[in-house]
């Protein structure tokens, strides 16, 4: 019957019309800013640093191996070795960042400076209210800026979190048993001219 | 609102004269910065010039001092809307060039991926064909508001909704979520339902067949000689789908048929996507359902300085548009020394003036629209 | 006094026009994006005001604050006067439809046939718009607009010559009371519940659409392709002008259909006769109008070949059969009994479905044989 496709048309548009009254699945805004989403545990927007206790530049985990800075596509983080060392949560002195940067006017997200980073330094963040009246100067995060602490690593993403620092609590208490072992164990004797 | 150019030239002979337009950049319909520059003879299309280019990024010469692992997010960016399938076609073509193999779990996560990648596409797609002819947004919204479910699933797998950078050489990035199986389970379940409806909205609709039914004809000789892959092949009863041809990744594992058009027409190649989204769910039933547990990377796969040896390589696959190829000469180092990718959508914009001819203006929107374009792999 | 007694009515009718046409039409703006958004699984715009009423406010304030440019080229008077063309005659329309009992402002003889005239009128102002901008594409884009709405004044008024005849009078006021009578049940007998009545009244929602440019026929004003139309060179109050004249012409026609085959201000039933003439006109106004909308919301647009051809070769012969309909409708009035009625229904159903059946199958041309869809495996 001609018209027939077009009434059925209609019929359909009607139901998504009613529907949108009493049915959640046909009216799916989510008025921002008033009704957030919640978040997602694996969303990436930028990353962030990580540091561990309270104060953030002693705690930072970075020992600015450059090798996020060697391996993001776009090559967006600037970084520079600080020639003083300072101690990293097992003890030992390691090297730190003096400059770290990440542009994030240029920053794709795409994850691989976290993936390639061996010491679980640099993470991803989910903030997305990032915009700014200043084009360049605010876009570029220094390591104030980027350093977050490790409570908020673990609000964010909680599986991953919770591994990470289940291995550096072992590391750390394997470190502090095989220190304390050093201290107790007896020195051995000083032989008379030998070879050092 | 656009400012179109035109210029009126008389020809020699006080033939009549044909008004030369230029449907610019910025176009009303949203496919991207796309051009088309054609002559006009009254309201009928008397040539076509298609200009583009508008959108080059240097994506090909950027992955030549990008390493190998590098050049992955720029393939989201390629084809933005089908990300993983970009993804997928350049690690498998990586893994052919290093001879990695690929562990089961990870092949059947790549196939549930691509799957659903090519669910939005097509979606997007008969969306915007009806935008172009002038449903005011209507099914697109209705289109997007399906396509939101699947993209939140891809956002709690692999971090973000649409460049996803999730396939790694060797496998995949992170394994499943816990609730990632029974979240897309549900999903394949509810979307035929989704499918029904838009069915009811659209194909009987006459308004619709009188403006799709034998416009942009294309023959299967001409489909075949310039080179025209995917959906818009499949329309005019060519049969080859390189998931059937090839049997790339565990395709072979599924049971599922092609749907094969009959005259190669707009309305041909609308109803060959709603087709395949529904074999795409049959595929998808299979692969939840059959997903071994298991390694989803293989263990000698290195992230970091992958140096494969000199050679050349070309993976293909079947993407949502068409044979997404990926051709890489590698010379030793940790770049390639050639990275060349094939672009579906911008071989088969090939024939775009042998089907608009002799069909007026309007026609020609419709038509360009049925191609399914995206301007990021025409113009890389 | 009379004089001065008549003056003081004619400027509070006026007024009461004016004021009650402009307030729907601020509110229909809203109530189409709100009405569109819920049909498109989205609210309408809710932010301005509550459930978003201030927003013809809010776009008011900002047509007339844009600049208004006028092409270095353009014919100055024209470009200045189409706006005006277009709405002044419009509102004149308004002044014979009866909007509830003895609230007609003007009770003309042949009312109908100056609604008509003055709503023609207006088309001119189409073409004062594309030919005044210089422009080729404002050109073309506004033949194609006069193309369409002179093809559809043709089925406009056709439609409604059955109505005439059987009233026997052009005058708005006697067709209104032709439609007071009632039958079974109290209901009223309205002409949209006689077979050509029903026929009439969908041809002329169908001519309405095209003549107010609304989808599927707004070729003229939506992305026609490459030419954004007659409306391309305007900007600021003189496109909110365009705007309000065309919405205003929408109201003009289902008034008009409210009129001519609703039953005007009368109740649907004759035991609810109590409620107020002007509220039933209101209801009626506003489902026609939510007719309109939810039409727009669902359709594509038609190419203008389709169009005319919808017009010429559809739309007019159906109108010329619903004549033969309504005679016989007339000669068979004195069949009163059920089964009587029941055969009368029959003969006008058959008079209408079966040309509109052949009708379209012509107007699709020869039908391919249905598609197929082969599977390889």
């Amino acid at each position: 019957m001609n018209g027939a496709g077009i009434i059925k048309g209609m019929i359909e548009t009607a139901r998504n019309f009613v529907g949108s009254y009493h049915d959640k699945a046909r009216l799916t805004t989510v008025q921002y800013p008033e009704e957030k989403l919640p978040p997602v545990e694996n969303a990436r927007t930028i990353p962030f640093l990580v540091f561990d206790g309270d104060e953030a530049m002693a705690g930072l985990r970075c020992t600015a191996c450059q090798i996020c800075e060697k391996e993001c596509p776009p090559q967006c983080i600037y970084i520079i070795k600080d020639p003083v060392k300072k101690p990293d949560y097992v003890g030992k002195m390691q090297i730190q960042p003096k400059v770290f940067d990440i542009d994030i006017s240029v920053c794709m997200s795409c994850g691989i400076c976290v993936e390639v980073c061996p010491f679980d330094a640099i993470k991803m963040d989910q903030v997305f209210e990032l915009s700014t009246k200043d084009r360049f100067g605010a876009l570029l995060l220094d390591k104030t800026q980027l350093a977050k602490p490790n409570d908020y690593f673990v609000k964010l993403h909680k599986t991953e979190a919770s591994e990470i620092d289940v291995r550096r609590d072992d590391e750390k208490r394997k470190a502090e048993a095989a220190a304390a072992a050093k201290a107790a164990a007896p020195k051995p004797p000083a032989a008379p001219g030998g070879a050092k | 609102m656009i400012a179109p150019s035109a210029t009126l030239e008389l020809g020699e002979s006080g033939e009549p004269q044909l008004l030369e337009v230029s449907l610019g950049p910025q176009h009303p319909s949203t496919h991207g910065v796309f051009r088309m520059d054609v002559s006009l003879d009254g309201e009928t299309v008397v040539k076509l010039k298609p200009v583009f280019g508008y959108l080059h990024r240097n994506h090909e010469k950027i992955a030549e001092k990008c390493s190998y692992l590098g050049s992955i997010p720029y393939t989201d960016r390629l084809d933005y809307i089908c990300s993983l399938t970009n993804n997928w076609a350049y690690a498998m073509t990586v893994e052919k060039l290093a001879g990695l193999g690929v562990p089961e779990r990870a092949e059947y996560i790549r196939v549930i991926l691509s799957e659903l990648t090519r669910l939005i596409n097509h979606s997007a797609l008969a969306g915007f064909l009806l935008q172009d002819m002038g449903a005011l947004g209507t099914p697109l919204m209705y289109a997007f508001r399906e396509r939101e479910k699947i993209l939140d699933l891809f956002e709690s797998l692999t971090g973000a909704r649409m460049m996803c950078n999730y396939m790694r050489f060797g496998g995949c990035r992170c394994d499943l979520p816990p609730g990632w199986i029974e979240q897309t389970k549900n999903l394949v379940a509810n979307f035929p339902k989704f499918l029904d409806e838009f069915e009811s909205l659209l194909t009987g609709n006459e308004i619709l067949r009188a403006r799709t039914e034998g416009v942009g004809v294309l023959t299967p000789q001409l489909a075949v000689n310039a080179g025209v892959t995917g959906p818009m092949l499949r329309a005019t009863g060519v049969n080859y789908d390189i998931r059937k041809v090839d049997q790339y990744g565990v395709y072979g594992r599924f049971k599922f048929r092609v749907p094969l058009g009959e005259r190669g027409d707009v309305f041909d190649r609308y109803m060959i996507r709603i087709l395949e989204m529904r074999e795409s769910l049959k595929i998808l039933e299979q692969a939840l359902r059959d997903i071994p547990a298991g390694p989803i990377i293989d263990p000698k796969a290195k992230l970091r300085n992958l140096r494969p040896k000199a050679g050349e390589a070309y993976g293909r696959i079947e993407g949502p548009k068409g044979e997404l190829g990926f051709y890489l000469i590698s010379d030793g180092g940790p770049n390639p020394y050639r990275y060349r990718i094939r672009p579906p959508s911008l071989i088969n914009l090939t024939i775009l003036e042998d089907m608009c001819l002799g069909r007026t203006i309007a026609d020609a929107v419709v038509i360009l629209g049925s191609v399914d374009i995206v301007l990021g792999e025409v113009d890389r | 006094m009379s004089g001065l007694h008549q003056i003081l009515v004619w400027i509070g009718e006026i007024t009461g026009i004016i004021v009650v046409f402009g307030s729907c039409f601020a509110l229909t703006t809203i109530a189409e994006r709100k009405i569109l958004g819920r049909m498109q699984n989205r609210f309408g715009p809710n932010r301005v005001g509550p459930w978003g009423l201030l927003q013809p406010l809010a776009d008011g304030l900002k047509m007339i604050t844009k600049e208004d440019i006028v092409p270095f080229s353009a014919d100055k008077t024209l470009h200045f006067l189409a706006p005006l063309v277009l709405t002044v005659p419009i509102w004149l329309a308004f002044a014979v439809l009866p909007f509830g009992r003895n609230m007609s402002a003007i009770d003309l003889d042949a009312g109908i046939l100056f609604f008509f005239a003055i709503g023609s009128a207006s088309e001119l102002a189409v073409f004062m718009a594309g030919w005044s901008s210089q422009n080729k594409y404002s050109l073309v884009g506004a033949m194609r607009a006069i193309a369409q709405m002179i093809s559809y004044e043709v089925p406009l008024v056709l439609s409604t010559v059955p109505v005439l005849m059987l009233a026997g009078s052009l005058s708005l006021n006697d067709i209104v009371a032709a439609q007071g009578t009632h039958t079974y049940l109290g209901l009223a007998c309205w002409n949209v519940f006689t077979p050509w009545g029903l026929a009439g009244f969908l041809l002329f929602l169908i001519a309405a659409t095209a003549e107010s440019n609304r989808s599927p026929f707004d070729l003229p004003e939506g992305e026609s392709e490459i030419i954004a139309g007659f409306l391309t060179e305007y900007s600021g109050f003189k496109y909110a002008l365009f705007f309000l004249g065309e919405y205003l012409g929408l109201f003009a026609m289902t008034g008009m259909a409210v009129t001519l085959f609703l039953g005007g201000w009368h109740a649907p039933f004759s035991w609810l006769e109590w409620v107020p003439s002007w509220l039933w006109f209101g209801v009626k106004f506003g489902a026609l109008i939510f007719l309109f909308i939810w039409v727009r919301a669902t359709l594509p647009r038609l190419r203008l070949d389709q169009l005319l051809n919808f017009s010429w070769r559809f739309l007019v012969p159906l109108c010329l059969i619903n004549l033969l309909v309504a005679a016989v409708w007339f000669w068979t009035r004195g069949w009163n009994s059920v089964p009587a009625l029941l055969i009368r229904w029959l003969l006008g159903a058959a008079f209408i479905v079966l040309p509109w059946h052949w009708l379209g199958q012509a107007l699709r041309g020869p039908l391919p044989p249905p598609r197929k869809y082969t599977y390889a495996e």
